[in-house]
């Protein structure tokens, strides 16, 4: 037992950190959704279902739903390209590492980058305006749903190309000659050979891309200053004024919405990335 | 894939530029519209001159960075020992910690800020109110990320035998991670320095929900009133992020050449492509 107690006390401050600053404001939202102020009360879960909050889940869904297909199937293509290109490549490398980037490349600069792009006085905006005499912002599109569609797509792509790249290269060239071999065409073989075993990885990075957009927040805050469309807009407004709907601690109620949404999402990944791991090795 | 003809070579290349295209055209289009002059026409420096000049940017840049190297220290003082920790004594805790690590990954920003309040109270109370506790949080945010690169470099060397080595040469536990451990697992402790340094400095969701003006929230107020200088300040912060990561790059790649041979974990996904894909 004194073993034991010595061996896990160095443990500690790394216990104390992830105990004080993940976990308890995580079960601080689950609680605070079921309890005001110290009595059971199921009000603020009743709250997720009024028409504004039911609306922003939806919009949500289809943003996420809309950007991990797309994203998934153009993330997909820009993989096969890389992958079929030869491998000591420079463009390969470069892509790849660009990719990696450009994942990680969420956030306020992203919004800027496209308000820099196709914004009011956006320099593409401005070219096509002078060129063809369209209004590429016309409407203010940018800052609606349709808007959000095409920003998320600029990160979903390149974490499709990084997750996806292994998968395809788990494709042993064996498989391929095997077939060859036996008379499938190069369609049959797509048909019958690599599609079905990538579908697992492939439906599985569509569900990590959707737990993706479905969380990312500071891209769209940084866009869309007004209105709450999505579900983490609507958390802060729910934040910075704590009187909407007047229901105060209605926060909770949305952050336990999105904790549930995503953990079903990612436990169904991981069902799925261990059913591809049994043939990509 | 292995007989390209010419009209598929035509193919890959659109495809290709096409995607070019799309990733590239707004990263250059925020340089050119940063040193562009809105009113007089022309072209300025002015949006670029904005980042030391306006007081409030250059203060959050200078918050936004110090953020950056505390995240980066206790991270590093945290994370390192525990995991060296649970390699050599207390294995039953490694997949505990690796999932707590990896937790963050499921629990979106926006989640953890929401349940914070009651957390900061506290923090407030005791070391008083300044954007650098943040830092505590942000520690929580890399963790995953950080995990990732120090797991990999520790599972490329023999821990086992090098702290039995060294502690049977009399060094104690600190001698032992500082000087022996440490200098053999640079790489990984340098790339979870860097994407630490990325990720602190591209923050915003729990620095603006918390009322805190780091560079990322300084850079959306800036925005509603001046573009070019915010969309030069993120253009900064994104070619900062980038060089970065080239570096790191650069120096993982020199070190995976060397152990290329003796780590099949690294050497494996490259080498079983090889055969497939002709030149």
């Amino acid at each position: 037992m004194a073993k034991r107690i010595r061996e896990a006390l160095p443990l500690l401050p790394f216990f104390a950190l992830v105990t004080i600053f993940l976990i308890v404001p995580t079960v601080t939202v689950i609680f605070s959704a079921f309890f005001v102020d110290g009595a059971f009360s199921l009000s603020r879960i009743a709250a997720l279902f009024s028409e504004t909050a039911l609306s922003a889940l939806w919009k949500s869904v289809l943003l996420s739903a809309s950007t991990a297909i797309i994203g998934a199937l153009l993330g997909a293509v820009l993989a096969w390209l890389i992958v079929s290109s030869p491998p000591s490549s420079i463009l390969r490398r470069a892509v790849i590492s660009l990719c990696s980037v450009l994942a990680q490349f969420g956030g306020v600069a992203l919004a800027f980058a496209f308000l820099a792009t196709i914004g009011l006085n956006g320099v593409l905006t401005i070219w096509v305006q002078q060129h063809f005499g369209w209004n590429l912002a016309g409407s203010g599109w940018l800052y609606s749903l349709s808007g959000l569609i095409l920003v998320y797509t600029y990160f979903q792509i390149p974490l499709m190309v990084i997750v996806f790249v292994p998968a395809l290269e788990g494709l042993r060239e064996q498989w391929r000659e095997a077939a060859v071999s036996l008379g499938a065409s190069t369609f049959q073989y797509w048909r019958q050979v690599a599609v079905p075993l990538l579908t697992p990885a492939f439906l599985g990075s569509v569900l990590l891309l959707f737990a993706n957009a479905f969380a990312a927040y500071a891209t769209a805050a940084a866009l869309v200053s007004q209105g709450s469309p999505i579900v983490p807009l609507l958390i802060r407004a729910a934040l910075t004024s704590e009187v909407v709907l007047g229901q105060s601690g209605f926060a909770y109620a949305l952050a336990l919405e999105m904790i549930v949404i995503v953990a079903i999402v990612m436990v169904a990944y991981n069902l799925l990335v261990r059913r591809t791991a049994r043939w990509l090795q | 894939m292995r007989k390209t003809t010419l009209g598929g070579k035509a193919f890959r290349a659109v495809l290709f530029v096409a995607f070019g295209l799309f990733f590239l055209f707004p990263l250059y289009a925020m340089a050119d519209f940063s040193t562009r002059n809105l009113i007089a026409g022309g072209r300025t420096l002015q949006a670029w001159k904005n980042l030391v000049a306006d007081e409030a940017l250059y203060a959050a840049i200078v918050i936004s960075l110090l953020l950056a190297v505390f995240t980066v220290v206790l991270m590093l003082l945290i994370l390192v020992p525990t995991m060296i920790w649970v390699r050599l004594r207390a294995p039953w805790a490694r997949g505990l910690v690796e999932f707590l690590c990896l937790l963050p990954l499921t629990i979106p920003a926006l989640v953890i800020v929401v349940g914070l309040r009651n957390v900061y109270l506290w923090v407030t109370y005791f070391l008083g109110e300044s954007a650098l506790t943040l830092t505590f949080v942000y520690v929580v945010l890399v963790l995953p990320f950080a995990y990732r690169a120090i797991d990999a470099a520790l599972s490329a060397i023999d821990l086992k035998t090098l702290s039995e080595a060294a502690r049977s040469l009399g060094a104690g536990w600190a001698t032992t991670i500082g000087r022996v451990v440490v200098p053999n697992i640079w790489s990984g402790i340098l790339s979870a320095a860097f994407i630490s340094i990325a990720v602190v400095l591209g923050e915003y969701t729990i620095a603006s929900l918390s009322g805190y003006e780091t560079l990322q929230v300084q850079i959306v107020l800036i925005g509603k009133s001046d573009g070019p200088t915010s969309v030069a300040a993120s253009l900064a912060t994104l070619v900062f992020g980038f060089v970065l990561l080239l570096i790191l790059a650069l120096v993982t790649r020199g070190k995976r050449r060397d152990t290329a041979g003796a780590d099949p974990a690294v050497a494996a996904p490259t080498t079983a492509t090889q055969p497939g894909v002709p030149t």
